[in-house]
């Protein structure tokens, strides 16, 4: 691989929005990207392997529940700083960023929302440092979009919780120490539940084949009559809205994340453009070039601005969910179609993995369909603003 | 071990470089600043290795206005204890270097770090300076600095090779290339920058002796001709005929 040259784009000066310190976290976590990670992305994902000795230095830089109160092991940063530090993560790798933000809002979120006071004192100190990993199992084999159908189930047996089930394409399953599971009641509600590795028939399979996110560990969560100790239940919150409010989190952080994906091809493509000659003159002289990179530039200036907005949102406690499906929607789908025109303008070099772009376009299939398909947040949209559910 | 190191302030270097009022300004515009690289990644990072080793305290010295203390709460944040700011516009090397022997007097360092150089007018002589107003020794260029007992060890760049220099006593020392490793900050060490000491003081009354008239950007480079390492007699018809130089 080449030698990571990126450099940030902000054409609209949207550095004037952030503070100092924002500024500080942001180079931080680029500077230790590109010492860290891109000299060895391309290996990690040609072997289809998460680097875990990276997982020490994604906490030293804020990266594991940044929001989080100093109290529990956190930062105590605000919104923008989460988004900052995703948007540089997935600016190398979305399969980096995936990591990150599963452990920060699908599994840490929960237990500082939903978790005893004694659950966030026992795990949220070790996800923070690093020194534990979770994942979030939600999605089912055969529940996707409707999460609400699931068959995962637990049975109260006086002293403990019986857990049976499945749980499907769970993002750092295979080494993950803890795992926050969503499963119905005798009564059919939805509850979480902290489900520790070493546990009794508790097993999580890795799932190989991907196309896509070859640098981030997939695998699935199989529960086999677990018997999960009654203190490991969230009180919190019942009910679909629980999982739901983590995906909130970490569908903002896609947000974010999605334009750092956009930035890195258009960075290279206009850096080539600048340097390839074709017909005696550099092909960013030509029109059609151009326009691409032109669009290019416009689509990632339109989605930094209405991203830093939801995050001062989100900030206040006022961003919804439809808005952060809006943003999460546009976002990967603008990302997407920016490493696709980033892809022609490298022409035959933009296929190979000297150059990142085919990497960032397969990762961004996944992204466009996981936490909410394409699809599924253009319904929440129509839901929000019409008034009619068009889901079912 | 009392450490001061010297930092300024720097554009970044993919920094689209212009002027204004006539060429007779640096235009700011969308400029992001940075810690100049060879103060950050050389001078301070040995001097904080230097105090974890030995123990003591690390002070960084910046002349600037507040727009200056972005890039040195970085430097805090990588790990110097305090940070001291003299209150005035950056003149030109030698009123800085003035203002900071003002400060260091009376401060018992047992030495003072600078970068070898920095990347914006390219200057080198602040370390020097300083060592001449503290009538101190000064060690250009290292790229090694060793405490042994109260003795430093430093090998510095000569012509053609490396010498090896010791000094007991404070001194002042510029740093190369080769002194530390870079060192990223960690979010620990930004949280922590928050509530380190940044002291700014009021500056000596030193004037600038010199004043920038007008800047101009150096003219673009053009094509570069490749002529076969076989093919001496091409070169010399290029430089001739096409260059006209010969």
């Amino acid at each position: 691989m080449r030698t990571d040259q990126y450099q940030g784009h902000d054409y609209y000066l949207m550095d004037d929005l952030l503070t100092e310190e924002h500024k500080l976290i942001r180079d931080t976590a680029r500077a230790w990207v590109k010492k860290e990670v891109s000299p060895i992305i391309e290996k990690a994902f040609e072997e289809g392997k998460f680097p875990r000795h990276l997982i020490k230095g994604i906490a030293e830089i804020g990266g594991f529940g940044p929001y989080i109160p100093t109290e529990y092991g956190g930062a105590g940063l605000d919104q923008i700083s989460y988004g900052l530090i995703m948007q540089e993560l997935e600016r190398c790798d979305s399969g980096l960023r995936s990591t990150s933000s599963v452990q920060s809002s699908l599994v840490m979120y929960p237990i500082w929302k939903y978790g005893t006071e004694e659950q966030r004192q026992k795990f949220l100190p070790g996800l923070a440092s690093g020194e534990l990993v979770g994942c979030f199992g939600l999605t089912e084999p055969d529940h996707g979009s409707n999460p609400g159908g699931m068959t995962t189930n637990f049975k109260d047996m006086g002293d403990h919780y019986l857990l049976n089930g499945a749980k499907m394409w769970i993002s750092n399953a295979p080494f993950a120490d803890v795992a926050v599971v969503w499963a119905k009641d005798e009564s059919g509600r939805i509850h979480g539940l902290i489900v520790e590795r070493g546990m009794e028939g508790f097993s999580t399979p890795t799932m190989t084949g991907k196309w896509s996110l070859r640098a981030s560990d997939t695998g699935e969560l199989i529960f086999e009559d677990v018997k999960v100790p009654k203190e490991n239940l969230m009180p919190g919150r019942s009910g679909l809205g629980a999982p739901l409010s983590c995906l909130d989190s970490a569908r903002y952080g896609i947000a974010w994340g999605a334009i750092g994906a956009a930035l890195d091809c258009y960075d290279i493509a206009l850096r080539y453009a600048k340097e390839r000659k074709q017909f005696d003159r550099p092909i960013a002289g030509f029109q059609l070039q151009q326009k691409k990179l032109a669009e290019m530039i416009t689509e990632i200036t339109k989605a930094q601005l209405f991203t830093h907005r939801l995050g001062q949102l989100r900030n206040e406690g006022r961003a919804t969910s439809a808005q952060i499906s809006m943003a999460k929607r546009n976002n990967v789908d603008m990302a997407i179609n920016i490493a696709r025109e980033a892809r022609q303008i490298l022409g035959g070099m933009g296929i190979i993995n000297e150059y990142p772009i085919m990497r960032h376009m397969m990762n961004l299939e996944s992204v466009i369909t996981y936490e909410g398909t394409h699809d599924v947040h253009l319904l929440i949209t129509g839901m929000d603003i019409t008034g009619e559910n068009a889901f079912k | 071990m009392n450490i001061l190191v010297c930092i300024s302030k720097a554009p970044d270097t993919t920094s689209k470089i212009a002027f204004t009022d006539g060429n007779t300004k640096f235009d700011e515009n969308g400029v992001q600043f940075i810690v100049n690289p060879y103060d950050e990644w050389y001078a301070l990072v040995r001097g904080i290795e230097l105090k974890e080793a030995n123990g003591g305290s690390v002070t960084t010295v910046t002349v600037g206005g507040a727009d200056a203390d972005p890039i040195i709460r970085k430097a805090l944040a990588i790990g110097a204890d305090k940070a001291v700011r003299i209150d005035t516009a950056e003149g030109d090397p030698g009123s800085v270097a003035a203002q900071i022997a003002a400060y260091a007097k009376d401060q018992d360092f047992d030495m003072i770090l600078t970068g070898k150089e920095t990347i914006n007018y390219n200057g080198g002589v602040v370390g020097g300076m300083i060592a001449e107003h503290l009538d101190l020794p000064y060690i250009s260029l290292a790229t090694k600095l060793d405490m042994n007992g109260g003795v430093a060890e430093i090998s510095r760049e000569v012509q053609g090779g490396v010498e090896v220099v010791e000094v007991d006593g404070p001194f002042v020392l510029s740093a190369a290339k080769g002194m530390a490793e870079q060192r990223i900050p960690n979010m620990r060490g930004i949280m922590a920058a928050r509530t380190k000491p940044l002291e700014v003081v009021p500056a000596a009354d030193v004037a600038s002796n010199t004043a920038i008239n007008t800047y101009a950007l150096p003219e673009e480079k053009g094509d570069c001709t490749y002529v076969d390492a076989d093919n001496p007699a091409e070169l010399v018809r290029l430089l001739n005929e096409e260059a006209k130089v010969l």
